[in-house]
């Protein structure tokens, strides 16, 4: 019984979670609901993701209402893995934001900080796991309003802006998918997915399909923020409460990416296959520039949130770069670095937002020496900063393994030497802030800083551990990443 | 015990060693001693190892993979076994100096220094006994990263300038060009395995091959192939036992035996003879070889004048590398046994130097010899083993590189050894001269001093006799040298 709705279940609970939280009030009794939600959906994707490897694809029909017509929550090994991220990440978050909303957010605000937490969640979750163009839509926006408010409760005030800025941006991004979507739904007449990439066949070099396939790869690009459509996400995920930027930068982009692979291989195969639209070269250019744009500006970034959130925009040209090689290595690496990415990012962000816990800043000038105050937290940021760089041993290596070698693969020499060129632009700014933080002398803010308390420390420690361990195990993600490249490739054959 | 048995424990053994001496940071002396039993324990079994290895035994762990094509798994072949012989006697040496040196200068964080320490060695085990090239490098860049606290100890401007050349150097070639490079053998070969007779023979073109030589032999930076020696002067602000780590026990004999591994096991020294695509090789390392010692010549900084020797000397191993022939392989590998004991006797005699009377200049050492014989004589046996002359362990090498370069009639490489053996008696020899013959200038006779402290004193000294006895008795290193060239 509960096997079966496990889909529904993904979403609904979250769901239900959050309109809990608001009817609470208190902080900390929302953050009892929130962390049992959180640590419920782990299992459930969990379960998901064994009932796909055992049986393949799961169709659930929504209120029992048969697809095409009804809502259809269509779950195959590409989804049941973003869903895994998602849930593990969330979970991994709610431990330690305890005491780090306590300290960011006003008391009065904290339960709704949870409710708009849980409906984030909700929506991406929602994002990943249906199978209908507009429903799809629904929790897009589900989840990017709810973005939109975590990012407005920032204790700095510019938090503000950076959020209007996210909703302008976010929804012009919206509203070109549902362009997108009308337009192939007056061709083929459905909304659900598999249902509309079965009737495009034949008429993949309409017009409308071409101009659809224009409009959402444009408004998908500016939800995961690519190269150039990414100007709102620094200042979003700098001003932003720590908790809502581990928590966005290791999952909000990373669902619209899955939503661009979905689109791109699955939907809308036969026309990416066929090459009438240059997409896969633009793509390749922007990943390009990202990864070598967006790293560059990181490294003169003064504040350490912000050189990560450029970090991010470089990271993501990683990801998309898999899809633009496009063979079965490459896409595996991009996948997996889907994965990868949001471990390592969650784990600085984490050890960041523990920083700014103990001394409410993250300048660079304000976090000089603490090395020596904080020696776990920095050590487990410097850790992790080895493996955005691709050290041997850790997830960043896994990785660029897999796209240089989708790159050698394809015979694209060029390519495989920009890649490992670009990661060395990762060593300088990761370097600059581990020279601050060890060579510099303790600064006045840092002075009595100490390590954050365990519910924070713990947390942080495990993703770090995490970064390491899937450096070396990859069964559970490059093995996957791996199925769900041929999958995807196959809807391009 | 099974070969992957001790080959586990060899690796463990170290990695141990670093929580040891974490977990005893509260007593000096206890500290110490959990870093000599580790060092003692790590040498006794990597004894086990060569006895098994000399009677011809195979040892090799299983295989894990991490991905389809990449996996990590030791095997030990007679090269690796004579660098990690090398490694583990040496780290006993260096640690007993260490000890001496670190509490001899007052150094701070002496903890992190030594579990730093051991690190490094671990990496070096774990480069040394690799079996693919993916391995290797996992290995190779944990050492250059466990390294980066140990050149930046002194925590200034200066430890923090030369810290950055030396991550971004080794770094840089090592993400860059080596890496790409063994993505690309894995995409060609189909594998990366360290195999006998090598595993590009015959898959692909000649202009291939080429870039592919180019990329490894450039990639593999530690061994300081010009332009990417900087690194080596700039690691010089590191305390002097780390300067022996770096270019006598780990680092820089880890750039080189990589080359010498590449070379033999991944290009097959048959293969690239017959593709006649090595000769620019041979020019490149041999004009790093005269460069070098030429600014070595104009140095005033003992360790200076020290870190561009060893740039000069690392080019050796790759020009005898690079002659192609058995024996001059064999000359490689006895010239990175050799080199090794060598330097670090001239590191240590270094940092005894400036331990016992803060000199640091070369033309400072007049009349040193008088108040340091001890120093000075193993200095300078290490200096006539640099340069090549019996009875010590240099001659061996450069005996082997140009029986093996006139064999096959690398003129090139027979000039360039001669031409270079007098630059190097030309910056070694007026420091032994100066030091023992003439007299002391007068602002040192105010400091009168005598011998650094006594366990740095043993440790040059058994280094010194090392040098020598490498001289007499060369049969392990020269069997093991015999087995990796097949001769």
């Amino acid at each position: 019984m509960i096997a079966a709705n496990l889909p529904a279940l993904q979403v609904v609970l979250p769901l239900f979670g959050a309109v809990l939280c608001a009817f609470l009030q208190r902080g900390i009794l929302a953050w009892g609901v929130a962390l049992i939600v959180s640590l419920a959906m782990p299992f459930i994707a969990a379960g998901l993701l064994i009932q796909v490897l055992d049986s393949g694809t799961i169709s659930y029909a929504l209120g029992g209402w048969k697809p095409p017509i009804g809502i259809e929550y269509r779950v195959d090994v590409v989804n049941a893995f973003i869903l895994l991220l998602v849930s593990l990440i969330g979970a991994i978050i709610m431990p330690y934001a305890k005491a780090s909303v306590e300290k960011e957010i006003p008391a009065d605000r904290q339960a709704w900080f949870y409710a708009i937490y849980l409906l984030c969640l909700c929506g991406l979750l929602g994002m990943a796991i249906t199978g209908d163009a507009f429903n799809i839509f629904v929790f897009m926006e589900v989840s990017s309003l709810a973005a939109y408010a975590l990012i407005a409760m920032g204790r700095d005030r510019r938090a503000l802006l950076a959020a209007y800025q996210y909703l302008i941006m976010g929804t012009i991004g919206a509203t070109f998918y549902v362009i997108g979507v009308g337009l192939l739904y007056s061709m083929t007449g459905t909304l659900n997915l598999a249902d509309m990439a079965s009737r495009l066949g034949g008429i993949e070099n309409s017009r409308a399909v071409l101009a659809a396939m224009a409009f959402l790869t444009v408004g998908i690009s500016l939800k995961l923020a690519l190269f150039p459509l990414h100007v709102w996400l620094p200042n979003a995920y700098a001003y932003a409460p720590s908790v809502a930027t581990v928590f966005l930068a290791a999952t909000a982009t990373k669902v619209a990416v899955y939503l661009l692979l979905r689109y791109f291989f699955t939907v809308l195969g036969t026309v990416f296959a066929h090459k009438s639209l240059p997409i896969a070269e633009i793509v390749l250019i922007l990943s390009l520039a990202a990864m070598f744009g967006a790293s560059i500006v990181a490294i003169f970034q003064d504040d350490v949130k912000r050189m990560l959130a450029y970090s991010s925009v470089g990271q993501i040209g990683y990801i998309t770069l898999g899809i633009a090689i496009t063979n079965l290595a490459g896409l595996t690496g991009g996948i997996v670095h889907l994965f990868n990415h949001a471990l390592i990012k969650g784990s600085l962000f984490m050890a960041i937002g523990a920083v700014f816990y103990q001394i409410g800043s993250v300048k660079l000038d304000d976090v000089a020496g603490l090395g020596k105050r904080m020696p776990i937290t920095m050590g487990a940021f410097a850790i992790a900063g080895l493996s955005i760089i691709g050290a041997p041993g850790t997830v960043g290596f896994i990785s660029k393994w897999y796209l240089v070698l989708g790159a050698f693969e394809k015979g694209w020499w060029w390519l495989a030497f920009l890649i490992v060129a670009s990661s060395l632009i990762s060593v300088v700014y990761i370097g600059r802030i581990i020279e601050v933080v060890w060579f510099r002398p303790v600064s006045a803010a840092a002075k009595r800083a100490k390590e954050p308390p365990l519910s924070m420390l713990v947390p942080t420690l495990l993703l770090v551990a995490a970064t390491i361990y899937f450096g070396f195990d990859t069964t559970a993600t490059a093995g996957i990443a791996g199925l769900a490249a041929e999958l995807l490739l196959a809807g391009i054959r | 015990m099974t070969g992957q048995t001790l080959i586990i424990l060899a690796l463990l053994i170290p990695t141990t060693g670093i929580a040891l001496i974490a977990l005893t940071w509260w007593h000096q002396n206890l500290r110490e001693t959990m870093t000599l039993t580790t060092a003692g324990a790590l040498f006794y079994v990597v004894m086990l190892i060569l006895e098994r290895v000399l009677n011809g035994e195979q040892l090799a762990t299983q295989a894990f993979q991490i991905v389809p094509g990449l996996d990590l798994a030791f095997k030990v072949e007679p090269l690796g076994m004579l660098f990690a012989c090398i490694a583990s006697g040496l780290w006993i040496v260096n640690s007993i100096y260490s000890i001496g040196y670190m509490r001899g200068n007052n150094e701070p964080r002496q903890t992190q220094f030594y579990m730093c320490f051991a690190t490094a060695i671990a990496s070096t085990i774990g480069i040394a006994f690799a079996s693919n090239l993916f391995t290797l490098f996992l290995f190779y860049e944990a050492l250059t990263l466990s390294t980066y606290p140990l050149v930046t100890h002194k925590g200034d401007d200066n430890a923090k300038a030369g810290g950055r050349v030396y991550l971004l150097i080794l770094l840089g070639t090592s993400m860059v060009l080596l890496l790409p490079a063994i993505v690309a053998t894995a995409v060609i070969a189909g594998t990366i395995d360290f195999t006998p007779g090598g595993i590009l023979a015959g898959k692909t073109d000649n202009l291939t091959i080429t870039l592919l030589l180019v990329l490894f032999m450039f990639g593999i930076g530690k061994a300081a192939l010009m332009p990417f020696h900087r690194w080596l002067p700039a690691a010089m602000v590191a305390p002097t036992p780390v300067s022996a780590l770096l270019h006598a026990v780990a680092v820089v004999k880890a750039g080189v035996f990589t080359i010498v591994k590449v070379i033999v096991y991944i290009f097959g020294v048959d293969a690239l003879v017959a593709s006649g695509n090595a000769d620019w090789l041979l020019y490149a390392a041999g004009a790093t070889v005269l460069l070098a010692s030429a600014v070595a010549l104009k140095q005033d900084n003992l360790k200076r004048r020290l870190a561009y020797s060893t740039v000069s000397q690392l080019s050796y191993v790759i020009l005898a590398a690079a002659i192609l022939t058995p024996i001059s392989i064999v000359g490689a590998a006895m010239h990175i046994a050799a080199h090794a004991v060598s330097k670090i006797t001239l590191f240590f005699a270094a940092g005894s130097i400036y331990t016992a009377s803060h000199l640091t200049e070369v033309s400072q050492l007049d009349g040193i010899g008088r108040r340091m014989p001890w120093t000075m004589g193993a200095f300078a046996i290490g200096a006539l083993s640099m340069i090549g002359v019996p009875p010590t362990a240099g001659f061996l090498g450069k005996w082997f590189m140009l029986t093996g370069a006139m064999d096959s009639g690398a003129w090139v490489a027979v000039a360039v050894i001669i031409l270079s053996t007098l630059l190097n008696a030309g910056y070694f020899l007026p420091i032994i001269i100066a030091a023992f013959f003439r007299e002391p200038g007068k602002d040192v006779k105010k400091h009168a001093h005598g011998e650094a402290p006594l366990p740095m004193v043993i440790a040059l000294t058994t280094t010194a006799a090392g040098t020598l006895a490498m001289f007499f008795f060369p049969e392990v290193p020269l069997a093991l040298a015999k087995l990796l060239a097949g001769v």
